[in-house]
């Protein structure tokens, strides 16, 4: 039996979207049993959303008030102990998984495999490396400990379960770090689709020349009904916000429509589009490496495309 | 003496196209440009910058790897950095045992910060410094875009999925770095020179207690999957129709 011990990420209400990919990842696992672990200053609607995942065996809530943002120096000694049980811990590749797992994977001395794409058994993975230009399959020794953050662009999301798995609340002995504290978030709150879960994305480069005239991708995306991305150049230039960024340091994502505007199509922005299933590319310059990946290509003027399809979208 | 340990990762150049040994035993790195990895670069012109404030007063470089290092070392010599030490070893190093490396260092050298990369890109790991600062029981900062430190805290902001958080951290601490903290500056002539005569120690893994393991062992290396190749439209119009015979407009 191999038991895999998910941590539940959230943002206080809500189970992190990313969480039932990752539960699909461990369901290819032979012989798996699924628990999730919620740590919170109340885990009470992130357990109960996290015990509807289908798939999902049993969720396990600690609750700490220093769980009402979540920190790694807090959460890792207490996962670390609770996973003391399991034969694997996965986390997502999200920010919050990145910073946690290595965490705890040092604390229980165990490899962590990073971006794990596809299982190939229980100690056998596979994971992208130099900027996803290759896969390597890794293989750990039989019966040790894997830790993994999981590449949700890699995974179909779990589905809901009708009958809720059940939820029991746990303690632990490991206390929380207080070295680190929390002071605030800021982030463009909006009312528009997950970037990182959106169906459709359009996405803006450096031609988009100013912040003002991002302002044109994100009337195209309220009426298409998309998220609003960036390329790197892009966010450096202070036309997007940071956290819109695509790419091998900016958001992995797998829409089923990417739309980019002027965006040369460097290797480390094609790393964060690769999964998506249709790719569309509108640049001026026909030679742009963009158009090598597109599914469909069009070569002209985004400063005249936009406000047509936006008008002919109707 | 108050220092900054950062680290230096030799890689292949973020501008080589990577292409997978046919036999599939690894990639192509023979006659391949190697560069400082660029979160490391960043890594070291923020202790730089922490320097010439005053902060510190020693910015200490490291490397763990085969003798090659030395020229990424001497490289980052040029940049400021005041003294280099080369772990040195040919083995394969994860994650995991660069940190236990790190952690000795950073037992003996007490430094006030150890910076490293947020990720090295050949690896692409994002592990190493989040398990340094486990082994060595101390605070991390990952994916920092802002670090300002005062006294024994120092206040970061990072770059998170959400937006950009900011925490604050008891010193000594852990930062890794994201690309937006800086741009690192760029190497004199007459520094490369001063830089041959400054000192660059080596050590093996041993004297540092480590005996490197191969727990994730790489049992085979592919390309990706290529796409199909795709279609050219020739103006919005058509590009609406296609889009709605994929049923995505
Ligand atoms: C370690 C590292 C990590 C990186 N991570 C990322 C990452 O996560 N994401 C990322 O995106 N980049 C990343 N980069 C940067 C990447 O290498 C490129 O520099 C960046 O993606 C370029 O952005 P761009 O395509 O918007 O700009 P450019 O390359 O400048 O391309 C602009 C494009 O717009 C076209 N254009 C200009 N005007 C018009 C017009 N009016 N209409 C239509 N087309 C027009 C041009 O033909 C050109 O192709 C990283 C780099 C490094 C070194
Ligand atoms: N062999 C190494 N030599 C020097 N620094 C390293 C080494 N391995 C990892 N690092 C540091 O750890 C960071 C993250 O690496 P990784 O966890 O492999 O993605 C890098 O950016 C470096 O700062």
């Amino acid at each position: 039996m191999n038991r895999i011990l998910i941590v539940g990420e959230h943002d206080g209400s809500r189970l992190n979207p990313a969480i039932a990919k990752c539960v699909t990842c461990a369901r290819g696992i032979p012989d798996a049993e699924i628990t999730i672990a919620v740590f919170a200053a109340d885990p009470t609607a992130v357990a109960a959303d996290a015990a509807t995942v289908a798939g999902v065996d049993r969720v396990v809530t600690v609750t700490h008030a220093i769980h009402s943002n979540a920190l790694a120096a807090a959460i890792a000694p207490q996962l670390a102990e609770l996973a003391a049980a399991y034969t694997h811990v996965f986390g997502p590749s999200t920010t919050f998984g990145k910073d946690l797992m290595p965490r705890v994977a040092a604390l229980l001395d165990a490899p962590q495999v990073s971006d794990l794409m596809a299982v190939e058994s229980a100690t056998r993975f596979r994971r992208p490396i130099y900027a996803s230009n290759a896969i390597t399959t890794v293989a750990a020794a039989e019966g040790s400990k894997i830790i993994a953050t999981v590449r949700i662009a890699s995974f179909e999301a779990a589905g809901v379960s009708v009958a809720p798995a059940p939820i029991e609340a746990v303690t632990v002995a490991a206390e929380p770090a207080t070295h680190t504290r929390f002071i605030s978030v800021s982030s463009a709150r909006s009312d528009r689709p997950d970037l990182q879960t959106a169906a459709k994305v359009v996405s803006g480069g450096r031609a988009l020349a100013s912040a003002d005239n991002f302002g044109i991708l994100f009337k195209l995306a309220d009426k298409m009904g998309a998220a609003v991305g960036a390329s790197r150049a892009a966010v450096d230039a202070g036309y997007a916000a940071n956290e819109m960024q695509v790419g091998q340091t900016g958001k992995i994502i797998s829409p089923d429509l990417y739309l980019a505007f002027g965006i040369s199509g460097a290797i480390q922005h094609l790393t964060g589009i690769k999964d998506a299933k249709t790719i569309v590319a509108i640049n001026k310059d026909p030679e742009a490496p963009i158009f090598e990946v597109a599914d469909i290509g069009l070569v002209g003027d985004l400063f005249q495309i936009v406000p047509e399809l936006d008008r002919l979208l109707g | 003496m108050k220092r900054i340990l950062v680290a230096i990762k030799r890689v292949v150049d973020y501008n080589v196209r990577i292409r997978v040994k046919p036999d599939g035993s690894g990639v192509i790195t023979d006659g391949v440009k190697m560069s400082i990895n660029p979160f490391d670069e960043i890594a070291l012109e923020e202790a730089l910058r922490l320097k010439e404030k005053g902060i510190v007063e020693e910015v200490l470089a490291v490397s763990i790897g085969t003798a090659d290092c030395q020229q990424q070392l001497r490289t980052a010599l040029a940049m400021g950095a005041d003294r280099a030490i080369l772990v040195q070893t040919d083995a394969v190093i994860e994650p995991l045992d660069a940190a236990r490396i790190f952690r000795a260092l950073c037992e003996r050298e007490t430094p006030l910060l150890a910076i490293l990369g947020k990720q090295a890109i050949d690896d692409d790991c994002s592990q190493t410094g989040q398990m340094l600062a486990a082994l060595w029981g101390r605070p991390q900062a990952t994916f920092a875009s802002k670090v300002e430190i005062n006294g024994d805290v120092a206040r970061v902001t990072r770059e998170v999925d959400a937006g950009l958080e900011t925490i604050e951290v008891d010193l000594p601490a852990v930062i890794t770095t994201d690309l937006r903290l800086n741009e690192p500056r760029y190497v004199k002539l007459p520094d490369i020179m001063k830089a041959k005569k400054k000192p660059l120690d080596t050590l093996d893994p041993g004297a540092l207690g480590v005996t490197p393991v191969e727990r994730l062992k790489p049992v085979k290396f592919e390309p990706p999957p290529v796409r199909a190749k795709g279609v050219m439209v020739k103006d919005t119009q058509e590009l609406i129709d296609a889009l709605r015979r994929k049923g995505l407009a």
